[in-house]
C-alpha cells in the first residue's frame, strides 16, 4: 500500500518584467542533429529574448533555406515567421520591416546562404541598415545539402570525402564593418555566456546588426581535418571581453574600471558595457577592429566579442522619413488623393 | 531660293487627306528630338484632332538613328500605321534608307545638304536651309542643335494648316514654365513657319482641319496611367529596379508621391520606396510587405521577371500578395530591349517552378492602365497571391490620347485579414484552412497583438495550420485549395469588351493590339468579311471567354510574339477546341498595325 506522500509545491517558473515565462520564448521541437551548433544558437536567442523582455507578438523571424535557415520554427511561437526562398531572406526582411517599422526583426542564416547565394542581398541589406539581428550560423559548410564547401571555408580545409578547398574565405565581420554595419560581433555557439550578452546588447540596438556565430556542424563538418570543428574552434576561440547589458531604465550611473570599460549609449537610452581584454582595444574604432580581426584571423584564431560599434547610423525608416504609424495600416484616408486632387492632376495631362 | 514642290501633286490626283494621316521623323537620338515631336503632336491634337505618337528609339543614349511617327485620324484609328504620308529625315545616316522606304507621294522634308531629291521621282521634296535658319532665328551658337528640330515643327506645321498660336502654346505646355526655352524654341519654330510661308507653294496632300475630337481630353502614357492607379490605390511600399521599358512608371510615381503621399501634419512619407539591387531583391520586399499587410509593389519587364520567377512561386504558395507591373518588350534575352511585344504571356500566365497559375490583368487603353492599377491592389490582397498587370512598351512608353481618368471612388478591399478581437472569438484559426469554401484563406498580420494569429510562412509543405508537412494528403490540399481560389477569381477579374459585327468568326486579342485589331475589323468588314471581336482583360478566363470560344466556328487569335503563347493557353484550356484557334502573329519589334492583321485574316480565310 502506497501513501501520497505530501510533495514540495512546485516552484513556479520565474517570470520576466512583462509576466512570460522562459517557455514563452520556445518554438517548436527542433529537427536539427543532435548536437547541432544551431540549436544552441536557438536556445541563446530564446534565453536572450526571455531575460530582455521582448514581446513575441512584435517579433519577426526570417530565413532563407539551409539547416540553420530552419530555427526559426524553434524559438518564439508568438512571433510571426517567413522561411523564404534561397539568400533572399534579406529582402524578405527589408519589406516587412518598411511595412511595418514597429517590429522586431531577427534574421537567421548560414554561411551557404548568406556568403554564397546571398551575397548580393546580404551586403545591401547591411548597407541599407535594415533594423534587423542578423545571425550568421557559420560552419563552413553547406549542411542540408549533404557538405559542400561554402564561402566561408578555410582554404585549404578538408571535406569528410577528402576534397581540399583552393579558395579564401569570405569574412562576414570584416565585411559588414567595410559596408558600414553599426554592430558586428562575432560569438562561437560554444560560449553561451558571451553569445546571450551580445543578444541582448542586439536587441537593444536599431540598425542591422551583423552576428557571426562559428557553428559546427557535427554531421558533415567535425572530423580532425575541418577548421570549424568543436576542438578547433575551442582550443582557437579567443574571446576578447565580456560583455554586460545594462538597461538604463534599471542603472543610473554605472561603475567603469579605469582603462577597462566603456560604456555604449543606444538611441534608445539603453547602454552596453564592454569591458576589453585587451588593454586600449576600442570597439568604436572602425580601422581598429578591421586590423584585430585581421591579425587573429592570420593568426588563425576567432576574434570573438563585440568587435565593433557606431550606434548613431539612422535605420531605413528614419532614412526613409517615414511616418511613425506602420505603413501596413495606414487608413484610405492618408493614402487615397482626394477627386479635386485627381482633377488637378488630369488638367496638367490636357 | 528654291520652290519647294518640284514634284508632281503627290496624291497624284487623290484628294487630299484631311485630318488622317501619318508622319514619320527620322532624328539621332539625344537630339533633343523627343521635345520637337511631342510639340508637333500636342499642336494636332490642340487642334481637335485625334492623335497618337510611337517613338520607336534605340537601346542607347545618344547617336543612333532614332523615329517618332504621328498619326492623326479622323475616324480616330490610334494604331501604327505602316505607311507614313510626310517624312522629316534630320539624320544623314537612314536618310538614304529612310527615302527608299517611303511610300509613293510621300512628303519629305529634309535638310537641304543633303540632297535626297535625285534619289527618286515619286516623292515631294521639300529641302530646307536648316542652317542657315538656325542661325538666323537663334543668337547662341551651342543652343543650334536642339532648337533646329524646332524649326522643322514650324515647317511641317506650316505645310498641313496647323494654327502658330497652337504650336506655341504647346511648347509653352511641353517646356513647363521655363521661360527662356521656350522663348528661344517659339522664335525657332516661327523661322521654319514663316521661311515655309515665303518659300513654299501649298501642297493638298494632307492636312490638318480644326475638329472637335479632342476637347477635354489628356494625353498620358501608360507607365503614367500605372502609376497614377498605385497612387489612387494607396501603395505604401515600391521596390523595383530600372529596366527599360518599366523604368518611367516607378520614376512617376516618384514624382507623384512628392506631392501626394506626405503626411500633412508630419511632412512624412506614408510610401517607401526603395531601389533594389536587383529584381529579386525587389520581388522578396513586394512580397514580405505585401505579407506584413502594406500594398506593395514593383515595376519590371520580362527579365526581371525571369529573375523573380523563385519569388513569385514562394509568392504563390506562401499566399502573399504583391502586385508586378511588366512592361513587356521583346525577348529572348535581352531582345530588342526597346521595342515592344507581347511575348510574356505564358511566362505571368504560371512563373515559376511547379504548378502555379497567376492572375494577370490585361488593361487596353490608358483608362484601363489606371482603373486596373487600381484594381490589382484589391485583388492582391483578396485573393493574397502576387497579381500581373501586363503592358508593354507600345502602352507603356507611348503617348496616348484618353479620356481623364474617372476617380476611383470604390473604398479599398484589404482582404480576409484578422484583428485582435476577430482572432480572439475564432476559437480554430488556421493559416490556410478554407473557412469559406472559396479558396481564400484568413491571415492574420505580424504585430497582431493578443497572442493569436502568429505562423510561419514557409515555402516548404504545410498544413492547414501552416504547421510543416510532407503528407501527401495535406500538400494535395493546399495545392488543390489554390486551384479553387484560381477558379474563383474568375468572377472578380475584369471581364471582356466585345466589338460585334453578328459573325460566328471571333477575332481574340489583349493590350495593345487593341487599335490594330479594331481598324483592321472596319477594313474587314469593308472587304465583307463580319468579325466579332473579344479582347481578353484578364486571366483565369471568365465565364463569358469560355462562351464566345465554344460559340464561335473559328477564333483568330491576335497576339504580338512568334509562337502564339495565348493561343497555346487556349489550347491547353479548351482542348476540345483546339483547332478553333488560329495565331495571328506580330513580332518584329514595331507595334502591330492593322493591314498585317488584314493579310493574315485573308490569308487564312481563303484556304
Ligand atoms: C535556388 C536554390 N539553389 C540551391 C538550393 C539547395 N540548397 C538548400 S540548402 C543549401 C545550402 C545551405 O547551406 P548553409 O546556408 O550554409 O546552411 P546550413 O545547412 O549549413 O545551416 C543549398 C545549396 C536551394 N534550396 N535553392
Ligand atoms: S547537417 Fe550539420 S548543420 Fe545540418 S543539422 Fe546536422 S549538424 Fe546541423
Amino acid at each position: 500500500m502506497t501513501t501520497a506522500t505530501p510533495s514540495a509545491p512546485v516552484p513556479a517558473a520565474p517570470t520576466n518584467k512583462l509576466g512570460f515565462t522562459k517557455q514563452d520564448y520556445v518554438g517548436s521541437k527542433s529537427t536539427l542533429c543532435a548536437g547541432c551548433g544551431h540549436d544552441a544558437i536557438t536556445a541563446q536567442i530564446i534565453n536572450a529574448a526571455f531575460e530582455s523582455s521582448i514581446e513575441g507578438h512584435r517579433v519577426t523571424k526570417y530565413s532563407g533555406i539551409g539547416c540553420s535557415s530552419k530555427t526559426p520554427a524553434y524559438f518564439m511561437n508568438q512571433g510571426w515567421g517567413f522561411n523564404s526562398v534561397h539568400g533572399r531572406m534579406p529582402s524578405i526582411a527589408t519589406g516587412a520591416s518598411l511595412a511595418n517599422r514597429t517590429l522586431i526583426n531577427i534574421g537567421v542564416s548560414g554561411d551557404g546562404d548568406s556568403m554564397s547565394i546571398g551575397m548580393g542581398q546580404f551586403v545591401h541589406a547591411v548597407r541599407r541598415n535594415i533594423p534587423m539581428i542578423y545571425i550568421i550560423e557559420d560552419n563552413g559548410v553547406y549542411g542540408l545539402t549533404k557538405g559542400q564547401f561554402s564561402a566561408t571555408a578555410d582554404k585549404g580545409s578538408h571535406l569528410k570525402s577528402g576534397a581540399v578547398n583552393d579558395f579564401p574565405p569570405i569574412d562576414p565581420c570584416t565585411l559588414a564593418i567595410e559596408l558600414g554595419c553599426g554592430f558586428v560581433a562575432r560569438c562561437f555557439s560554444g560560449n553561451p555566456k558571451q553569445l546571450n550578452a551580445i543578444l541582448k546588447a542586439a536587441f537593444a540596438y536599431q540598425g542591422t546588426v551583423v552576428l557571426d556565430v562559428i557553428s559546427p556542424c557535427v554531421t558533415f563538418n567535425n572530423h580532425d581535418a575541418s577548421t570549424r570543428s568543436y576542438k578547433h574552434v575551442k582550443d582557437h576561440d579567443f574571446p576578447l571581453h565580456d560583455l554586460g547589458f545594462i538597461q538604463y531604465s534599471e542603472v543610473e550611473e554605472v561603475e567603469i574600471p579605469a582603462g577597462q570599460t566603456e560604456i555604449v549609449t543606444f538611441p534608445d537610452g539603453s547602454k552596453v558595457a564592454i569591458k576589453a581584454i585587451h588593454e586600449g582595444y576600442e570597439p568604436t574604432d572602425r580601422f581598429g577592429a578591421m586590423k584585430a580581426i585581421h591579425e587573429s584571423m592570420a593568426k588563425g584564431e576567432f576574434l570573438t566579442g563585440l568587435l565593433y560599434i557606431n550606434p548613431t547610423q539612422p535605420p531605413l525608416p528614419e532614412v526613409l522619413n517615414l511616418v511613425d504609424e506602420p505603413l501596413a495600416t495606414l487608413g484610405e484616408d492618408l493614402l487615397k488623393p482626394s477627386p479635386a486632387e485627381l482633377d488637378k492632376i488630369m488638367q496638367a495631362l490636357m | 531660293m528654291t520652290a519647294a514642290l518640284a514634284a508632281p501633286s503627290p496624291a497624284g490626283g487623290a484628294k487630299t487627306r484631311i485630318n488622317d494621316f501619318s508622319i514619320q521623323v527620322a532624328t539621332v537620338n539625344g537630339s533633343g528630338s523627343q521635345t520637337a515631336n511631342t510639340v508637333l503632336l500636342r499642336a494636332i491634337f490642340q487642334m481637335g484632332v485625334f492623335v497618337s505618337g510611337k517613338n520607336l528609339f534605340p537601346s542607347n543614349i545618344a547617336g543612333l538613328p532614332t523615329w517618332f511617327t504621328i498619326r492623326a485620324s479622323a475616324q480616330g484609328y490610334v494604331a501604327r500605321k505602316a505607311s507614313n504620308e510626310m517624312l522629316i529625315l534630320m539624320n544623314p545616316e537612314t536618310a538614304k534608307e529612310d527615302i527608299a522606304k517611303a511610300d509613293p507621294g510621300a512628303l519629305v522634308i529634309y535638310d537641304e545638304p543633303l540632297q535626297l531629291d535625285k534619289l527618286r521621282g515619286d516623292l515631294a521634296y521639300i529641302p530646307v536651309p536648316f542652317q542657315k535658319l538656325v542661325t538666323a532665328s537663334c543668337p547662341e551658337p551651342k543652343l543650334h542643335k536642339l532648337v533646329k528640330n524646332m524649326i522643322y515643327v514650324g515647317v511641317a506645321s506650316r505645310l498641313l494648316g496647323i494654327d502658330m498660336e497652337e504650336v506655341k502654346k504647346a511648347i509653352a505646355k511641353q517646356l513647363k514654365g521655363k521661360a527662356k526655352a521656350i522663348e528661344l524654341n517659339q522664335t525657332a519654330c516661327v523661322a521654319g513657319y514663316d521661311w515655309a510661308m515665303e518659300n513654299l507653294e501649298d501642297q493638298d496632300h494632307i492636312k490638318v482641319v480644326r475638329d472637335n475630337k479632342t476637347q477635354g481630353l489628356i494625353i498620358v502614357d501608360g507607365n503614367e496611367a500605372c502609376a497614377l492607379g498605385a497612387l489612387f490605390a494607396g501603395v505604401t511600399v515600391v521596390g523595383w529596379y530600372p529596366i527599360t521599358p518599366a523604368s518611367s512608371l516607378v520614376e512617376t510615381f516618384i514624382e507623384y508621391a512628392e506631392e501626394y503621399r506626405k503626411d500633412p501634419k508630419t511632412g512624412k512619407s506614408t510610401v517607401a520606396i526603395v531601389q533594389m539591387e536587383d529584381e529579386l531583391a525587389s520581388a522578396g520586399v513586394v512580397l514580405s510587405a505585401g505579407w506584413a499587410g502594406a500594398r506593395s509593389m514593383t515595376s519590371t519587364a520580362g527579365p526581371g521577371i525571369s529573375l523573380m520567377s523563385e519569388f513569385i512561386g514562394l509568392g504563390y504558395y506562401v499566399e502573399a500578395p504583391g502586385v508586378f507591373f511588366n512592361v513587356a518588350r521583346t525577348g529572348p534575352s535581352t531582345g530588342l530591349p526597346t521595342r515592344t511585344q507581347q511575348s510574356d504571356v505564358e511566362l505571368c500566365a504560371k512563373c515559376s517552378h511547379g504548378d502555379t497559375l497567376h492572375i494577370n490583368l490585361f488593361p487596353g487603353t490608358m483608362e484601363e492602365c489606371f482603373q486596373f492599377s487600381y484594381d490589382a491592389f484589391d485583388l492582391a490582397e483578396k485573393f493574397q497571391t502576387p497579381i500581373f498587370v501586363v503592358t508593354d512598351l507600345d502602352l507603356g512608353m507611348q503617348n496616348w490620347a484618353s479620356k481623364p481618368f474617372a476617380y476611383p471612388a470604390k473604398p479599398y478591399d484589404r482582404g480576409k485579414v484578422l484583428n485582435q478581437q476577430q482572432l480572439a472569438d475564432m476559437k480554430d484559426w488556421g493559416r490556410y484552412k478554407d473557412v469559406d469554401g472559396d479558396g481564400i484563406c484568413y491571415r492574420s498580420l505580424p504585430g497582431t497583438p493578443g497572442g493569436k494569429g502568429a505562423y510561419l510562412t514557409r515555402g516548404s509543405g504545410h498544413n492547414a495550420y501552416a504547421q510543416y508537412s510532407e503528407k501527401p494528403e495535406d500538400y494535395v490540399e493546399v495545392m488543390d485549395r489554390l486551384k479553387r481560389k484560381y477558379e474563383t477569381a474568375k468572377a472578380f477579374v475584369p471581364g471582356p469588351v466585345f466589338r460585334n459585327q453578328g459573325s460566328d468568326k471571333g477575332v481574340l486579342a489583349f493590350g495593345s493590339s487593341d487599335p490594330a485589331v479594331i481598324e483592321a475589323q472596319d477594313i474587314l468588314l469593308a472587304q465583307g468579311l463580319k468579325t466579332d471581336y473579344l479582347r481578353l482583360r484578364a486571366l483565369p478566363f471568365t465565364a463569358e471567354v469560355d462562351t464566345y470560344v465554344k460559340e464561335k466556328q473559328v477564333v483568330y487569335v491576335v497576339e504580338q510574339n512568334r509562337d502564339g503563347q495565348l493561343a497555346n493557353l487556349f489550347r491547353e484550356t479548351y482542348p476540345e477546341h483546339a483547332t478553333k484557334f488560329k495565331s495571328v502573329l506580330h513580332y518584329d519589334g514595331h507595334a502591330i498595325d492593322a493591314k498585317s492583321i488584314v493579310d493574315q485574316i485573308t490569308a487564312f480565310e481563303q484556304k
